[in-house]
């Protein structure tokens, strides 16, 4: 089959997501915008020669809605002849793009593709799209749903998880983000976000917290205890999750993924293109998996992704130089290094959500191009990312350094 | 046209009143004739040019109407016939929707009442008394709605409690009236409302003394000749938001659906069908709604569940109420005053429920103090319930001017009746029988409240077996609903009439039961706490074990409920019946446990020292961490679905023993006494219930299987696996 290869990677920084964020001003059709003229522009290619163009978007509706992806392809500038999809994975859409952008050049589909994301949760707020799952009773009720941040605490709970844990991990969450900016990491995908009279509005990912310490996360207090009460999340989960008495409250907003407007792009081709354009592939594409998992504890899923994309591509998980898991939480992140046995110095290694949040659409595409930039940087071979995702899923995709 | 049920008069206006009037009832219900008459009524009212509009009423000074008559639903009227096909049934169900729908939209297509080229013909609701359940959704599909000013008019849907829905369109005019929220509040836990609340939320738009309901409905209907219901004009909106898309019902249903997963354990579905109604139903217009509606309904009332609870919760728990096995030509008995002898915890309680049913109490105790320290506990039930508002001062202390403590036996020369609650010991039952019997008339029934002597033994000490009986109740007595007859060897027809006619007085099931050890429910609850501790010192993790009981629908897990009825007492019993069956227990891991938490560790129960649990002050209870040292927990553990079955089994084997050897005479009797006496999963509709709903085959094979993996505890009886070979049911083939 035909290799796909990155050929670039593109995100903006980060930006709060609430009304005061710097990126708040920007459309999200603007944020797409600006990713897709980036990744033109820096290749110096011809964007004709781009073929199709998928982008996660996880609020699909309003001004993200009516297949976000085609309007920024207009807006760019792009030829009228580069189609655009958008496709929605909960938090793994924008991993999930990128696997469609390479399916297809794997597929002969296409020669040249783009995956990527966009989200800007200050303007379409999360959950904006309603959904019959936890809506619908028929479909709750059968499902036992519970809000992520429940399904998080019970993750801690049953894989033995303390409050100090979890907290742990987030101080050093921040400490590497703050770490990779100081020594600008993230230098090589960053594309500074614009306003409309073309002056930057942000340079840098916004809610970093470098002096984040177990103090000042241990004043925090548990953000789902009450929603675990009151209407009885708790007891909803614990049907399920029958051998425990009670949930271990732990998430708060220091050690859960902060909301955050963004967006990121990766140019996939294969071979042929890359020499006719003139172009250097960055990273290969070894494999690619999706699961389902057990919905309820939903955040489980990416040990089995990881499982299924590295027998996919007949690795073993020693093959793994780096490891990157999107932080939607901190025993999400604790609870995979668990089960598969990695050494947290070896995941993650830049920081992640926690610090720099979390623009849902977007996220996937983004630790993508953290990954391929870090194994440039650091002279690894391999790297896994792998994202959990709501209703129980995960995604997983394998790359490997080409130069 | 006539009818059998109604009443029409036209006047001279022009409008029609329907007065409902069900013959041979003491409240109207929708019965078959009344849905014939009702829907032959409305198809002439539509046709009749010279009727301008019309106002409903009840003939019944008891009401408006209570609903639907459960014993035509159980009975398997509507929806039930399993011959016949969906279409059949479906139709069936939908008769009263499609009637009700007609009347409000006037037989009119909605698209022209909507464009203002079409109207119904107003009809107005007059409600004189109580509308509940199709009582109440009768009066929805009415265009306006009066009722009279009275605070104690219930407005409400009870379907729910019987585990069917609100079907004649309630579920649907609820929430378009009065919101989602108040809609589902109403209709999933089935509390009515009274007028003053239903107008608040736009339910009913006037409220007005009794004797203008008629004219008051009358004047509106004369003042709107040409009337749409709100939600057959066009931009209708839902009162506080509704729909799929509106942000406060994705809120509202998330939510309620986490609230009913929490209160149900997903073992009610008529909950879930509720919201179900209420969320497709309120994103199509009516039309599709009501459809939607009948369809959850048939699907609840083809359900053997439901016709179970129906079975159980109202038919045969009323029948027991009004005392079927009352033999019948026994005059009743009036019970004007009735001595109480003991004022411990049990005789305080039957003291209070005495009282409360009305009649006079001589509570009598060896020692004043303790007669009135007993009376007290009436005045703090009292004083509780009249600080919320529950009861009045003046009834509350007309209901403690009953109660006379005292510790002379003359004062009882003239009860009617004796209740014994004095401590469980032969001798000095003896003594108070002797004493009591003294004093009494030739006549009165004397009552024993024992729950561990046999009847016929005590009853030895009496002049009069033929006049005494074992009333057995349960504690806390004021808040438990079960009572178990017992009559003796020699109890005659008298002594079961006067219990069952006292039992009515205080409001309570009775189940009457065969005189042996334990009687019925303390034959089988015993067992069923044993095995949830044999599992315990099998490893099994303890909150597996409470949250499996809770799964299959306990109130409360059977370690929590071994700490309430005390490590201390389990101990004792078991050490009971090793003595009288002359067994060693030693080597048994149940009694190990006991005398490790009684003897050992000196956690004797709640209220001594703790049990399976802690019980930190103030704070909320919590299993005792110290457990898992004493039961590791096993690395294998038992699956949710094969701890529940095990705890279901050793419930269902010893109820079927006990209807096997005769300690309950009927299947009926054995549902009522496990789902009131020890709370057993309501949604069953009781344990034989069950075994039915199971099939008996199934129950016996499985219970089989259990045996072979846990022991001979779990061997069906022999008459259950007779039953499973000729095909029998216990209910018989027609239920």
């Amino acid at each position: 089959m035909t290799e796909a290869y990155i050929y670039d990677a593109v995100r903006t920084p980060r930006g709060k997501g609430k009304a005061d964020g710097s990126l708040h001003e920007v459309t999200p059709v603007g944020l797409a915008t600006q990713v897709l003229e980036a990744i033109r522009d820096r290749s110096e290619i011809d964007a004709g020669e781009i073929e199709d163009v998928a982008f996660g978007c996880v609020s699909p509706v309003g001004e993200q809605g009516a297949v976000v992806t085609r309007t920024a392809i207009l807006n760019a500038g792009y030829p009228e002849t580069t189609s655009g999809i958008q496709v929605n994975r909960f938090c793994a859409s924008g991993l999930e793009a990128i696997n469609i952008a390479a399916a297809k050049v794997k597929a002969g589909e296409a020669d040249l593709t783009i995956g990527g994301g966009v989200e800007s949760m200050s303007r379409v707020p999360m959950g904006s799209d309603g959904g019959a799952w936890p809506t619908d009773p028929t479909t709750a009720f059968k499902t036992y749903f519970v809000p992520q941040g429940i399904s998080a605490d019970l993750i801690a709970t049953k894989y033995g998880l303390s409050r100090d844990d979890v907290d742990a991990y987030a101080v050093e969450s921040q400490k590497r983000a703050a770490q990779s900016w100081k020594e600008k990491r993230f230098e090589k995908s960053i594309m500074p976000v614009k306003d409309v009279i073309g002056d930057v509005l942000l340079d840098h990912d916004e809610t970093v917290r470098a002096n984040t310490d177990m103090q000042s996360l241990g004043a925090l207090n548990p953000s789902f205890a009450m929603l675990g009460e009151f209407p009885g999340f708790d007891a909803v989960a614990l049907q399920k999750y029958a051998e425990f008495e009670k949930i271990n409250h732990v998430h708060h907003a220091g050690n859960s993924s902060g909301i955050v407007d963004g967006a990121a792009a990766v140019l996939i081709g294969n071979e042929e293109i890359g020499k006719k354009l003139g172009i250097k592939p960055r990273a290969r594409i070894r494999s690619m998996a999706s699961i389902g998992s057990e919905p309820t504890i939903m955040l489980t899923g990416p040990e089995f992704a990881a499982a299924k994309a590295l027998k996919r591509a007949g690795m073993d998980k020693k093959d793994i130089d780096l490891w990157e898991l999107n932080e939607a939480f901190a025993s999400v992140v604790l609870r995979f290094m668990q089960a598969l046995d990695i050494d947290h110095s070896d995941i993650n290694v830049n920081g992640g959500a926690i610090a720099m949040g979390h623009p849902l659409g977007a996220t996937g595409a983004m630790i993508m191009g953290t990954m391929v930039d870090e194994l440039e940087r650091s002279g690894k071979e391999t790297a896994l990312i792998t994202l959990c995702i709501g209703a129980g899923m995960g995604t997983a995709t394998i790359i490997e350094r080409v130069n | 046209m006539t009818y059998k049920t109604l009443k029409v008069d036209v006047d001279s206006d022009g409008i029609a009143l329907v007065t409902i009037d069900v013959p041979g009832k003491s409240m109207n219900v929708w019965d078959a004739d009344l849905m014939q008459d009702f829907s032959n009524w409305v198809n002439a009212f539509l046709a009749d040019e010279n009727v301008k509009g019309a106002v409903i009423t009840s003939g019944k000074p008891s009401g408006f109407l209570a609903g639907a008559d459960l014993n035509m639903l159980g009975g398997g009227g509507v929806g039930a016939g399993a011959s016949s096909s969906k279409k059949e049934q479906f139709d069936s169900a939908f008769y009263l929707n499609s009637i009700f729908r007609k009347l409000e939209t006037g037989g009119k297509p909605v698209k022209a009442l909507q464009k203002g080229e079409a109207f119904a013909k107003p009809v107005a609701a007059a409600v004189n008394g109580l509308a509940l359940g199709g009582g109440l959704e009768i009066v929805l599909a009415c265009h306006h709605r009066v009722v009279a000013d009275n605070p104690k008019i219930q407005l409400g849907v009870p379907e729910v409690q019987v585990g069917l829905l609100p079907g004649a369109g309630g579920t649907q005019r609820l929430p378009r009236l009065a919101g989602l929220q108040n809609a589902a509040m109403m209709a999933t836990q089935g509390k009515p409302i009274d007028p003053a609340t239903a107008k608040a939320q736009g339910i009913v738009q006037e409220v007005v003394p009794a004797d203008q309901v008629v004219a008051k409905a009358k004047e509106w209907v004369k003042a709107n000749p040409k009337v749409a219901q709100p939600w057959d004009k066009k931009g209708f909106k839902f009162p506080g938001g509704g729909g799929a898309m509106d942000p406060r019902a994705v809120q509202f249903f998330i939510g309620a659906n986490a609230m009913a997963q929490k209160e149900t354990n997903h073992n009610y579905p008529a909950i879930q069908y509720i919201l179900s109604c209420l969320y497709e139903g309120s994103i199509v217009p009516m039309d599709t709604a009501i459809r939607i509606e009948s369809k959850y309904f048939l699907k609840l009332l083809s359900s053997a569940q439901t016709r179970n609870m129906i079975r159980t919760l109202f038919i045969n728990k009323q029948a027991a109420e009004k005392g079927e096995q009352r033999p019948k030509d026994v005059p009743p008995s009036e019970l004007k005053k009735v001595g109480v002898l003991g004022a411990g915890m049990m005789g305080a309680g039957i003291a209070y429920v005495t009282a409360k049913g009305g009649a006079e109490v001589v509570l009598l105790d060896r020692d004043l103090e303790y007669a009135q320290k007993g009376k007290g506990y009436s005045e703090k039930i009292v004083e509780k319930g009249v600080s919320r508002g529950k009861v009045s001062k003046e009834k509350g202390d007309e209901l403690l001017a009953r109660i006379t403590p005292t510790t002379d036996y003359n004062d009882l020369k003239d009860v009617d009746l004796i209740i014994e609650a004095v401590f469980e010991d032969p001798d000095v039952k003896k003594d108070v029988i002797q004493k009591t019997e003294a004093v009494i008339g030739k006549d009165v029934i004397f009552a024993s409240n024992t729950s561990t002597l046999p009847i016929t033994g005590l009853a030895k000490n009496s002049e009069r077996p033929d006049q005494f009986i074992g009333i057995h109740f349960f504690s806390p007595v004021d808040k438990m609903p079960l009572v178990e007859i017992i009559p003796g060897e020699k109890s005659g027809d008298k002594s079961l009439a006067t219990a069952l006619d006292y039992v009515r007085m205080i409001k309570k099931t009775p189940i009457v039961v065969k005189d042996t050890r334990g009687f019925y429910t303390n034959r089988v609850v015993p067992p069923y706490l044993n095995e949830a501790m044999r599992m315990v010192a099998e490893g099994v993790k303890p909150a597996l074990i409470e949250n499996a009981a809770k799964s299959l629908g306990m109130p409360v897990g059977p370690l929590a409920l071994t700490d309430e009825t005390s490590q201390e007492l389990g101990l004792r019993i078991a050490r009971a019946t090793a003595k009288e069956t002359g067994q060693d227990a030693s080597g048994d891991p149940v009694y190990q446990l006991l005398v490790k938490f009684v003897e050992d560790l000196g956690r004797k129960g709640r209220k001594s020292g703790g049990g399976f649990y802690e019980y930190p002050e103030g704070g909320k209870k919590h299993l005792w961490q110290g457990l898992s040292e004493i039961c590791p927990p096993a690395a294998e553990q038992p699956s949710l679905e094969e701890a529940k079955e095990r705890l279901l089994y050793a419930q269902l084997i010893p109820a079927a023993q006990c209807y096997a050897e005769g300690i309950v005479h009927d299947p009926q009797s054995a549902d009522l006494g496990a789902i009131f006496g020890w709370g057993f999963a309501p949604w069953t509709g009781g344990p034989m219930s069950h075994i039915d709903t199971i099939g008996v085959d199934s129950f016996v094979r499985k219970a089989e299987s259990l045996a072979q993996k846990y022991g001979g505890r779990f061997n069906p009886p022999e008459k259950f696996r007779d039953m499973a070979k000729s095909g029998d049911k216990l209910y018989g083939k027609a239920a």
